[in-house]
């Protein structure tokens, strides 16, 4: 009876600790993309768009609108290595201005830097996977 | 340079003058060095469709201009590179956007020999490579000019730390005025 409980009680602890490492893999993966977004989106991303996603003015649009960021997230991987231009609105503002391609981008830099910019500037779209990334470019058609 | 006082040899700094220019402004209206009579000024090389430092070169040289926004006495002078795509209006809609309204910030186009000819004056590098993103090498500095025309700094318009010198420097140079 006592072995049997103690049996038991290994399990659940076992099971637990599974699910506990697993949780932190994941996390820790996460943490990976967003660390290395970082640093793309520093090389990338930040002349124009700013440290802290503010945009320029009219010029640039800023990566602060959530509610833009989470209807486009589909088609974010395509505006970041086609490019896009033409009239967008964001934050309740008309943007007319081109932004350059960046083909030379591979899917897993762009997978580091929709982690780090869906998790920055007040978005949090949570984590953004390679694969998803490759079926968005896939996708894409250019605008 | 050096010179003798009372028989001793001392150096003395020379400041370089800046020549004569002419250009056209966001509002097609000439500009010329006259422009800038009776004010410190503040220039420096870009161009509309920069893909590379200019946004950030802005980015700062619009904290300067917000802090000597309607200073009768301080100025802007931003020389486009890309003397072929930026026309008045182009740079009319860039300035606009920037929220550089009013001619305190000129934004000014010329022939090419004319913007690549002052560009050595202000000590900047600025020449067409196509092998550069967005077709046109530069340099990020931004030029201090005292109502002389004499250069008086020269700072990395990229650099947040050093474009916060400039404006310290600009107050201090204002101050210089104020007797």
């Amino acid at each position: 009876m006592k072995t049997k409980a103690i049996t038991v009680a290994f399990a659940c602890f076992s099971l637990w600790v599974s699910i506990l490492s697993c949780q932190n893999s994941g996390q820790i993966e996460q943490a990976q993309y967003f660390i290395n977004g970082k640093l793309a989106y520093e090389l990338h991303c930040q002349n124009c768009h700013g440290a802290k996603g503010e945009g320029l003015k009219l010029l640039i649009p800023p990566l602060t609108d959530t509610a833009f960021i989470k209807a486009n997230l589909g088609n974010i991987a395509g505006y970041i290595k086609y490019g896009i231009s033409g009239e967008m609105w964001i934050n309740g503002q008309l943007y007319n201005g081109e932004m350059p391609a960046e083909t030379h981008l591979t899917p897993i830099e762009i997978t580091y830097i929709i982690n780090y910019i869906g998790n920055s500037f007040g978005n949090d779209i949570g984590f953004y996977s390679l694969e998803q990334v490759e079926n968005d470019l896939n996708a894409y058609t250019a605008r | 340079m050096s010179k003798v006082v009372d028989g001793q040899t001392v150096v003395d700094t020379l400041y370089k003058t800046l020549p004569d220019f002419e250009f056209l402004n966001q509002d097609s209206a000439r500009v010329t060095a006259e422009t800038f009579d009776n004010s410190i000024y503040v220039a420096d090389f870009f161009f509309t469709s920069c893909p590379s430092i200019c946004p950030i070169m802005h980015r700062n040289m619009l904290r300067a201009y917000e802090k000597f926004k309607n200073h009768p006495e301080v100025k802007f002078l931003s020389h486009s590179i890309d003397t072929k795509y930026d026309t008045p209006s182009v740079l009319k809609d860039y300035a606009v956007k920037l929220g550089a309204e009013g001619p305190q910030w000129q934004f000014v186009t010329g022939s090419r020999e004319d913007i690549y000819g002052i560009a050595p004056e202000y000590m900047v590098f600025a020449e067409k490579n196509d092998k550069v993103a967005g077709g046109y090498e530069h340099q990020g500095w931004f030029i201090l000019v005292d109502k002389n025309k004499h250069i008086r700094g020269a700072y990395d318009g990229t650099n947040t730390d050093e474009v916060e010198k400039m404006m310290k420097d600009m107050d201090i140079l204002l101050r210089e005025y104020e007797n």
